[in-house]
Parts: structure tokens; sequence; C-alpha cells
């Protein structure tokens, strides 16, 4: 009986939708576009959405992107800049490959998405037209849950959790920090962005440590009882590579910043003092999500349709990346983002020739960087269950790196490929 | 019991008829949007990240079976093959086989 509702319901769905491209359809016949799209935020998601929406419409969608930035700068692989072995030049792309998909791109700031009237409005004070938008916001963090703590001593006491000009402060700490120095990083509860980065900070970190300042140690304070991510890999690499610089504790949620005194003190009152200092904020779906309306759970994270990425609560606008409520065992990475990009772009491109959006599959490859040369990675296949309207794994599609560390030098090489490819997949 | 699900299955079966009818004759590209993150938009990848394009459809079909069966070794991709179905790999199997090598 559900599965007749359902099935009813997506039917009626879809032919809703079949009436509403009818009309736009209409405009294709006289040779203008079939539909209008507007991108916020140029980031996996958004880029991703941008050039393949432009592909797979032949061009016959308008798509405008809007990102603040003049340039594309990657979380994944920034742990690198930390441990010395990469610059953040190498890791900086910019946006011309997507204009020359013929993406309309502006560099202005969204301030508000009026699903009501479809414009998108800029800080310029322009508006945007759409027939559909894609907001890829990224995460805000939720300061107020650590006291003490906000954006302006984060200029002191890094996150380093969005690319840029975080990375390097906390790259300058490192290298400021005398031999014998103590580093202390904290860890928020999952769900947050990239699951295994705090664990490949660790040893990008432990790596600048032991080559440069054999002396130092590095204390982990993580809110989780356990390594979210790769467990057993990261706990074995600390142990034979850097056994006596990482200090892993966890079940430690730092809820109090000493900014002064220099250090964190935990929800069960231990104080724990540092050189360095790096704060990794919990997190929530960014302020012009909020302000959309296209929260919906715990007042977090964005809760989406994954046939089409729309949002459950706001028709037209679609939500990807890190700001969605993720799927059971979805992680929030840029891969992942990237593969929402396309599963948003596949399903408009349907949706405005009039035909039935095609549920998505998503696979998610996150390779971490243990050292400057060696990877480890985890790995999925996410495919749409129609009776549980959620993405689930392929049963036996998921797994970690073998136990042979030979094979982490060839998964460092890959690494790094899969980095210069994914970001041409996205922005070439 | 048996008989509930045969019935669910049938009323699948019924509702995706028209829904697979009415797709884009080209809905492989959408799986291939898998791939393109590692082996690129194009199957042209960068680095030691091996390219696809342009090679024939049954070497690359046969690729992903070896590497889902378990006959052919891997870092990753005997845990991701095990993800798609015999018609998706024969279908990006002919998408990458028909792109340009470079």
């Amino acid at each position: 009986m559900t599965n007749r509702m359902i099935s009813r319901r997506e039917l009626l769905r879809f032919s809703a939708a079949g009436a509403v491209v009818g009309t736009l359809g209409a405009c294709a016949t006289t040779g203008g576009p079939k539909g209008k799209v507007v991108v916020v935020g140029g980031g996996w998601g958004g880029a991703t959405a941008a050039k393949y929406t432009r592909l797979w419409s032949a061009g016959s969608i308008d798509v405008t992107l809007v990102e603040p930035n003049r340039n594309f700068i990657s979380c994944p692989i920034s742990n690198m800049v930390l441990g010395g072995s990469r610059t953040i030049d190498q890791l900086t792309v910019g946006y011309d490959g997507l204009r020359g998909h013929g993406v309309n791109v502006v560099h202005d700031s969204a301030v508000a998405i009026d699903a009501e009237r479809k414009q998108v409005r800029l800080a310029s004070g322009q508006s945007l037209p759409f027939d559909r938008a894609v907001v890829s916001p990224g995460i805000e963090f939720l300061y107020d849950q650590v006291k003490g703590m906000s954006a302006a001593v984060a200029e002191t006491i890094p996150h380093a959790w969005k690319a840029g000009p975080q990375t390097l402060l906390l790259r300058r700490q490192l290298e400021a920090m005398a031999d014998g120095g103590v580093v202390v990083m904290s860890v928020p509860l999952a769900p947050y962005r990239c699951p295994p980065g705090p664990y490949e900070r660790i040893c990008q970190i432990a790596h600048y440590l032991k080559t440069r300042k054999p002396k130092s140690k590095l204390i982990i304070l993580d809110a989780n009882p356990q390594v979210t991510s790769k467990g057993p890999l990261f706990t074995r690499v600390w142990k034979e590579d850097y056994a006596g610089i990482v200090d892993y504790r966890s079940n430690m949620a730092v809820s109090e910043v000493d900014v002064g005194g220099r250090r964190f003190i935990t929800a069960l009152g231990d104080s724990v003092k540092g050189d360095v200092l790096n704060l990794i904020p919990p997190q929530r779906a960014a302020d012009i999500a909020r302000d959309a309306g296209l929260i919906t759970a715990n007042n977090r994270w964005c809760d989406v349709d994954w046939v089409t990425m729309e949002s459950v609560k706001v028709k037209n606008v679609h939500v990807l990346g890190d700001a969605t409520l993720s799927a059971p065992l979805m992680p929030k990475s840029g891969h992942m983002a990237n593969q929402h990009g396309k599963a948003a772009a596949a399903s408009i491109v349907e949706i405005m020739n009039g035909r039935a959006p095609v549920p998505p599959m998503m696979a998610n490859t996150c390779y971490s960087f243990i050292d400057d040369k060696n990877a480890i990675h985890v790995a999925s296949v996410h495919k749409w269950v129609p009776e549980k309207k959620t993405m689930e794994i392929v049963p036996g599609a998921s797994g970690v790196s073998g136990a042979d560390r030979a094979q982490w030098a060839f998964e460092g090489q890959y690494a790094w490929g899969w980095a210069q490819t994914v970001w041409a997949d996205m922005l070439g | 019991m048996r008989s509930t699900i045969a019935a669910a299955l049938a009323l699948a079966a019924w509702t995706a008829a028209p829904a697979l009818a009415q797709s884009s004759p080209d809905t492989a590209r959408f799986v291939a949007g898998n791939c393109a993150n590692c082996h690129g938009t194009q199957g042209v990848a960068k680095g030691a990240m091996p390219s696809i394009a342009g090679q024939s459809k049954e070497r690359i079909a046969e690729a992903m079976r070896a590497f889902r069966d378990g006959k052919r070794p891997a870092t990753i991709m005997h845990q991701l093959a095990k993800g798609y179905t015999d018609e998706q790999i024969d279908a990006v199997a002919a998408h990458f086989a028909a792109q340009k090598a470079r």
C-alpha cells in the first residue's frame, strides 16, 4: 500500500514537472534557452553543477555562477600545505575554464535567495532571475558552542578548515614554533566537513614536526569516541611513524578557549596548554542556506530529495555538498559534493527537457596523505533506494586501503592524480 | 508475504516503465559522471591516474568485471566496481569508448 502511494506521488511529481517544462519548452522552439539556472557558490558542488548543466544540456540552459572569490582554493590536499610538501598555489584554480563552457561567472556575494520571486539578490544590488537555483553554500562555524571562541579569535587560533589565508596562518604558526613546542588540535563531534580530514592533518603536522622539530609534541582532543574515518589505518600510522609525537585523546570535547592563557578547556574540565592551537569548530550549513529557509535538520543541515537534490522545503532550489543532511554513511567530502553537483545537473537537464529525472549513482573517494608521499583511501558507491527514499551504499561496494604499506606509495601518486583530475572535472 | 513482495515488484516495474521511456537517450553519461572525478570528464586523467578514453568498450567492461570479481588486483577499483550492475558497466564502457583518447 505504501509503495502504491509513493509510486502515485512520484508519478504525479513527474507529470507536474512535465507540465512546467512544457511551457519552458515553448521558448526552446523559438530558439531561446530551455531555462535559467543560478548557482550560488563556486566550490566542489557548485562549480561541478554549473559545468555539467552546460555540458549535459549541450549549452541549451543558461547558467550563472555566483562566487565571491576570484579563485577556487581546494580544501582537499590543503593539509599538505601544513605539512610543508605542497604550496597553496598548487591548490588554486581560476574560473576561466567554466567561462569556456559558457557559464556566466559573477564574482559577487549572494545575499538572498527569493524562491517566491525566483531570484537571487547580490551584494552589489543586482538581482538574477532563475527557473531553478542550485545552492552549494558550504559551512559556517558554530563558534558559540565554544566559550571564548569567535571569528575574531580565529585570526590567532585558526581553524584552517576553509583553505586559503587560514591554512597559511596555521602554517606560519607551526614554522614560528620552537623545537620542543606543543601543538594542540581540537576535533568536533561528527558530522563535520571531511570526516578523515582532522586525522590526515594529524599526520601532516606530525610529519612536519618529526622531520623539522622532532622534540615537539602534537596533542589531539577529539570530541568523538573514536577516530571517525579510517580509524585502524590512522592509529597504526601514528604508532608506527609518529610515536612520541602524536598524543591522541578521544572523548575530549573542547568547550572553552582561554586565548590569553593559550589553552583549551574540555567539557570535563581538563586544561591543555599549547604553543600553537588549532580549533576546528562544530559546523552547520552556511548563512545563505539558513536565511533562505533551506535548513531543516537540527538547525544545522539541509534535507534534500536525493533524486533531484531539490530542497524538501523550498521548491526549485537544489542544495549540494557539506550543507546537506547527509544520507546514511555518505561523507561530507569534496568528491561527494562533485557527485551532488552532477546529480543536480542531470535532474535539471531532464526536467527542463520534459523528462523524468533519473535516480543518481554517486561514488566517493577520499585519499588522505599520511606523510609527503604515501596515502590511504576510503571509497564507496551509493545508489538511490526508492523504498527508503534515500541513498545507501551498494552492498559490498566500499572499503579502505589494504594493510600492505608498499601499496600506499602508489596510492600517494594516485591521490595527487585524483586531485588534479577532479579539479579539472569541476573547473576545467 | 512473498506475494506482497511480488506485487510490490510488479508495481515497481510498472511504474518504472513510463519513467524509463521518458528518460534521455544518453543516461549512461550520468553514471559516467561517477568515473569522471578520477578519470576525467571525457575519460582523460592527469598524473598517475589512468585515462580510459578511447579504449574499446569490451576492454573497459572486462576490466570493470575483473575488478568487481576480484580477478584483477587493485588499490581501490575492486571496491568501487562492486557498485555497478552489468548494464551500467556496459553503458559506461560504451560511453568512454566513444571519447577521444588524447
